[in-house]
């Protein structure tokens, strides 16, 4: 037990907190944006991927850091819009588009990375965003290595947790997108898009995930390299599902699961934890995804539309 | 735009559109191979060489099509009643597991050996995927995500018992498991050319499967428990029960998949022995519509692109991996053609 | 100068609008106008095509022929916020409503350009509180709509316009789910809206609503307008006459010869499941021979004695009795091996399977017996022969028993679901809103067969949410309302508004 003290009091433990949880709150908030739309999209595993390999691509290419997130925001929104297209208007099987989506995105991302670099054994290095020193705050001991040396990715992601509960909660537009996954009929009748609504929703949603998956290169590692999602996508799911498909509380679902994956990580240092096959550790995060699901499975509050296309005129 | 459907389609239409997928998806691979700087027909052409273009390579593609039979029809018969099963991965590393234990544990004599690694590959399979099955119809939890996360823990499981207690001692020091003695392989079906069983029996599962759907009761409730579950449940059919049932199948012959490639291929048991057979299957089984039969032709198709472009990589430089882009566009090109089969885009 | 007047006092005017749906002609060249401060009433059957010509006003659908105008302007085709910027308010049969958001939030949905910053919702909530004032809306801005009744949820819809400063409002069969009190109260609200120069078109097919609020009616028969009459110079015989293009007998079912105790339930409740009302200690007896006709609004526990009959829900309190034996846990199987026949309330969602043939549906409920399966194998051929018979004995038309049942017209799948119920000759007939949808002709059919199933000996319940229906049909009515039963009241001893007063609670002896 003094080793989980020893970890929970040390500055660095929390840094890590904050680091592992911003790929999950970009990625989540993206899929809570598609979800209260309506849309389920199976495809987060894959532009993570895609989003991790355009972001690092770019920079490796000269493009600089912001620019790359850039790069791997619009190459998130354009399979976001393929998604949208087929499941949308034409309403195709959510879980099928998602996931030939997800293959889509990988594979892609894989093809290109080889093309790019043929020979290469290890992937080269960029040099990725570093831990804003913010005045004062980040001078305070203690407090300030632990909250306070993140890169601006990370504030990026804690911001646009912020942005996405106001725009839904708190706009029109919000307003709009939420009725589109509750009842889209009630949005036709108001004279709206559902159609746009939806496809505007799972194309920003998607940018979000690729950012996402940027983090990853761009922030927490400085190189690509191939299976590095690693599941983060479909964990993300069940961050929207014990969110309750709400920013805040997917927000604090993200963080506590990032918690969990810290102390994983310094727990297999420990010397308990030397006794313990890593892999134990490793299946932790997985395991946490699956209890959350059926922790919540009693109070969802779904979406009621969600995976239910609508076709104009039908009802 | 709206879709309305239309209710006699002409053959035009029905054998039109999925040709012209097939085609888009062709021109995708010409134009990867551009970008890829190859030319793009030479390209195709030895794409189509390696997979079938001799005798070795044919074989090699049946080879390469049976764990994809296998895993496609698992997927076939779980989206028939719209049991999301992605853990079809999970699900042939369990049959694997069981059938190197069985195989090399208990030193039984290979007549008995092997019917029994395949009886506890089924079990087993259908035991990994009861439990998501089990937290859907008793608690509503969503199995997509569930049968995703069981793919990760298994990998992890599996890889713990190559460098534990599952490791060869004689194996050099790498993570991989004894092999099976002898007779308690899969033997060929014709001596000389490398084909073993597991094909054969890939067969008789898609020919299995096919009358169990189309002849029995329960290939009925798991129709009707797919198409309107309501419906179904208010029919009498027990459809959590017919879920389960489902799920005991699809489990099963996904865990054949790894069955069969212990005990006829590869002989042991490693982390790298699926290359995502699991989750190609969704794709083959997608490109056969869910049709039991259409999963062998479609698995020869999927296994010839892989084939196929694995040998053309070596020749042309191109990437293998055009063969999962390939895979991926064919599935949603082809959804898409066989949506418009059906119905009409509309204006207003 | 009368004439200049005329023009400035049509708010709407439709010239000849036709839309056609492969070979049926849903609108077949429509013209007519509404004037300020004016009801119309749009009267006729279901597939007269009244739905679709709203659809076509606004926007849903695309005409192929005509055009609309609104107050002079014409109003582009195929943009459903068109009609609603120049001024025109929908009330649609099925509520659009979100249930997990607030009556403030449903009202606001699309009032403001999508990318303004903030809701304004105390503005709005002021202005919801005035609205609901002047026009007699009562409903609280702030609540959920899940959690409100039908009548309220109507009153959102309608505060939904008003927000909207429609000058005309359209409500699409707008008191099929209210008591008569509470059509009264929507009446009392048209009136209001009609005294501030509103126009209001009021689509139904209960011909003493017509004649009690309207005064211009316009009917619709096969996508044509037939007629159009002040209501001052008609009659409900001429207007129903219009309406069918014949004198309409309703069935006169013979007196009932009731047997035996078929089902007994004593004191039974059943929980409360997400929206839907449960049972609440009811005492109920079918009996041979007897048609019992529930009537009471939507929503009142329907639902829970209907799926309690179906075998879905079990009594948590009580006492259930199939000829004297006691039910404690049961499935749809066990109900049908009951021989309970069932008449689901939706035949799309439960009653059939969309993708299935005829066949397969025909055999639905009895797949795993024989002849249609042995030992877990199905006879096909045995199963087309079930459902050639069906097809045969029940007039279903249809292109033969391998069609899938989606391309079957509402009438011709109930009838197949009726084949299918009344062939396995059920003891006990559940029919749940048996012809709700359904034109003239399948409706008789429908009410025919259950009458001369009662005669065979059948106890009959039949739900519905339609009064008049029930009044015709039933030899004893009895009235649900939030989960708790009325007595038994034989036919013709309690008027409409007598158990409207039932249906709106009042007579229960623990009414709140």
């Amino acid at each position: 037990m003094t080793e989980i003290i020893d970890i929970l009091i040390s500055a660095s433990f929390w840094a890590a907190v904050l680091r592992i949880a911003s790929p999950l709150i970009f990625a989540t908030l993206g899929e809570l944006i598609c979800e209260r739309a309506g849309v389920l999209n199976l495809g987060i595993e894959g532009i993570m991927v895609f989003g991790a390999f355009a972001g690092w691509m770019a920079v490796y290419a000269g493009f600089g850091l912001w620019p790359g997130v850039l790069v791997a925001l619009l190459a998130g929104m354009a399979f976001g819009a393929l998604h949208a297209l087929l499941t949308v208007p034409f309403g195709l099987s959510q879980h099928v588009v998602g996931l030939g989506i997800t293959m889509l995105a990988t594979s892609s991302a894989y093809y290109a990375y080889r093309l790019a670099l043929p020979e290469v054994t290890s992937p080269p290095r960029i040099d990725p965003f570093q831990p804003l020193h913010i005045p004062v705050l980040s001078d305070i001991p203690w407090l300030g290595q632990a909250l306070f040396s993140q890169t601006a990715l990370t504030w990026a992601a804690f911001g646009c947790a912020a942005l996405v509960a106001l725009v839904l909660y708190r706009t029109p537009l919000g307003l709009a997108v939420r009725a589109a996954g509750e009842n889209p009929q009630a949005v036709e009748a108001q004279g709206l898009s559902v159609a746009a609504i939806r496809m505007g929703a799972v194309i920003v949603g998607s940018g979000l995930m690729a950012v996402g998956g940027a983090f990853l290169t761009m922030s927490a590692f400085s190189s690509f390299f191939f299976e590095m999602v690693n599941g983060r996508g479909w964990i993300c799911i069940a961050l929207v599902v014990f969110g309750a498909w709400k920013p805040g509380k997917a927000l604090l679902g993200a963080l506590l699961f990032a918690g969990f994956d810290a102390l994983q990580i310094r727990l297999q240092q420990t010397p308990m934890g030397q006794l313990v096959p890593y892999q134990v550790f490793l299946m932790i995060p997985y395991v946490l995804s699956i209890l959350a699901l059926i922790l919540m499975s009693r109070r969802a509050e779904v979406p009621a539309a969600l995976m239910t296309p609508f076709n104009r005129g039908e009802r | 735009m709206r879709l309305d459907p239309i209710t006699t389609p002409s053959p035009a239409r029905t054998v039109g559109l999925p040709a012209l997928a097939l085609g888009a998806t062709v021109l995708v691979a010409m134009g990867l191979a551009l970008i890829a700087g190859a030319d793009p027909l030479a390209t195709l052409g030895l794409i189509v060489k390696g997979a079938a273009g001799s005798k070795f390579a044919l074989l090699e593609t049946l080879n390469r099509a049976t764990p994809l039979i296998f895993t496609g029809l698992a997927i076939s018969v779980a989206f028939r009643a719209k049991l999301w099963n992605i853990g079809a991965e999970a699900q042939l590393y369990v049959g694997a597991l069981v059938t190197v234990v069985i195989g090399t544990q208990l030193g039984l004599p290979g007549p008995l050996a092997l019917p029994l690694m395949a009886l506890g590959a089924v079990l087993a399979g259908a035991l990994v995927l009861l439990g998501p099955v089990l937290l859907k119809t008793r608690l509503g939890v969503d199995e997509v995500v569930t049968t995703l996360l069981l793919n990760f823990i298994m990998a992890l499981f599996i890889s713990y018992l190559l460098e534990g207690p599952l490791k060869d001692p004689m194996g050099m020091g790498w993570p991989k498991s004894p092999a099976l003695p002898r007779d308690a392989r899969l033997p060929r079906i014709v001596e000389g050319l490398r084909l073993h069983w597991g094909f054969g029996l890939a067969l008789i599962s898609a020919l299995g499967v096919w009358i169990m759907q189309t002849r029995t009761t329960l290939g009925y409730e798991i129709r009707a428990t797919g198409l309107n579950p309501e419906a179904a449940r208010f029919a009498g059919i027990p459809v959590g029960r017919v879920l389960v049932k489902t799920a005991l199948i699809s489990g099963g012959l996904a865990a054949l998949a790894g069955f069969s490639e212990v005990a006829g291929l590869k002989g042991n048991l490693t982390a790298d022995l699926s290359p995502g057979f699991g989750y190609t299957g969704i794709v083959v089984a997608m490109l056969a519509l869910l049709h039991p039969l259409g999963v062998v032709v479609s698995a020869l198709f999927v296994a010839g692109v892989f084939v196929g472009a694995d040998s053309m990589s070596r020749a042309a430089g191109v990437p293998t991996y055009i063969a999962d882009i390939l895979l991926a566009t064919a599935l949603l090109f082809m959804v898409l053609a066989i949506l418009l089969t059906k119905v009409r885009v509309v204006r207003g | 100068m009368a004439q200049a007047q005329e023009a400035q006092d049509v708010v709407l005017r439709l010239s000849g609008i036709t839309k056609r749906f492969g070979a049926l002609t849903a609108n077949d060249a429509i013209s007519f106008s509404l004037a300020r401060g004016e009801v119309v009433a749009l009267l006729g059957e279901n597939g007269a095509g009244k739905t679709t010509l709203m659809n076509i006003l606004f926007g849903h659908y695309t005409a192929d022929a005509g055009t609309v105008e609104v107050f002079g302007q014409p109003l582009p085709p195929g943009l459903p916020g068109a009609a609603l910027a120049a001024g025109v308010g929908m009330v649609h049969q099925h509520f659009t409503l979100s249930g997990n958001m607030t009556v403030l939030e449903n009202i606001l949905l699309g009032t403001a350009p999508l990318w303004r910053p903030g809701l304004g919702r105390a503005a709005a909530r002021r202005r919801v509180e005035q609205l609901s004032r002047d026009f007699g809306l009562a409903v609280h801005p702030d609540a959920r709509v899940a959690t409100l009744s039908v009548g309220e949820r109507q009153r959102v819809e309608i505060l939904k316009a008003l927000y909207r400063d429609a000058r005309i409002l359209i409500l699409d069969e707008p008191t099929a789910v209210l008591t008569p009190q509470e059509s009264d109260a929507l009446f009392e609200t048209l009136r209001k809206a009609v005294a501030q120069g509103l126009s209001v078109i009021f689509i139904s097919h209960k011909l003493h609503e017509v004649m009690a609020a309207s005064s211009r009616v316009l009917v619709l028969r096969h996508g044509r307008l037939v007629g159009e009459v002040p209501t001052a110079e008609t009659d409900r015989h001429q207007l129903a006459a219009l309406m069918v293009g014949a004198e309409i007998t309703p069935p006169a079912p013979a007196e009932a010869r009731p047997g035996a105790t078929l089902l007994t339930l004593k004191n039974v409740s059943t929980p409360t499941r997400g929206n839907r009302t449960g049972l609440r200690g009811i005492d109920l007896e079918l009996k041979a021979g007897q048609i019992l006709g529930l009537a009471g609004v939507s929503g009142n526990g329907q639902g829970a004695l209907a799926d309690l009959l179906s075998g879905l829900e079990t009594p948590s309190a009580g006492i259930m009795e199939l000829a004297g034996t006691e039910v404690t846990t049961w499935t749809p199987r066990d109900a049908l091996q009951a021989r309970i026949g069932r008449i689901p309330e939706d035949r799309h969602k439960t009653g059939t399977i969309a993708d299935f043939t005829l066949t397969e549906n025909a055999v639905l409920e009895r797949y795993a017996q024989p002849p249609v399966a042995r030992r877990g194998w199905m006879d096909w051929s045995a199963a087309r022969r079930a459902a050639e018979q069906i097809i045969e004995s029940y007039d279903v038309r249809c292109p033969g028993p391998d069609t899938r049942i989606r391309l079957l017209s509402g009438g011709n799948m109930q009838k197949l679901i009726l084949g299918r119920v009344l062939g396995a000759q059920p003891r006990i007939i559940l029919a749940n809103q048996p012809v709700r949808g359904l034109d003239i002709g399948a409706v008789t059919y429908v009410q025919e067969r259950l009458i001369a199933a009662r005669d065979a000996g059948a106890a009959v319940l039949l739900i519905s949410e339609d009064l008049d229906e029930v009044l015709t049909l039933s030899d004893v009515v009895r009235v649900i309302c939030e989960g708790r039963l009325s007595p038994e009241f034989p036919r013709g001893s309690k008027t409409p508004a007598e158990l409207g007063q039932w249906m709106a609670g009042q007579g229960f002896s623990d009414a709140a």
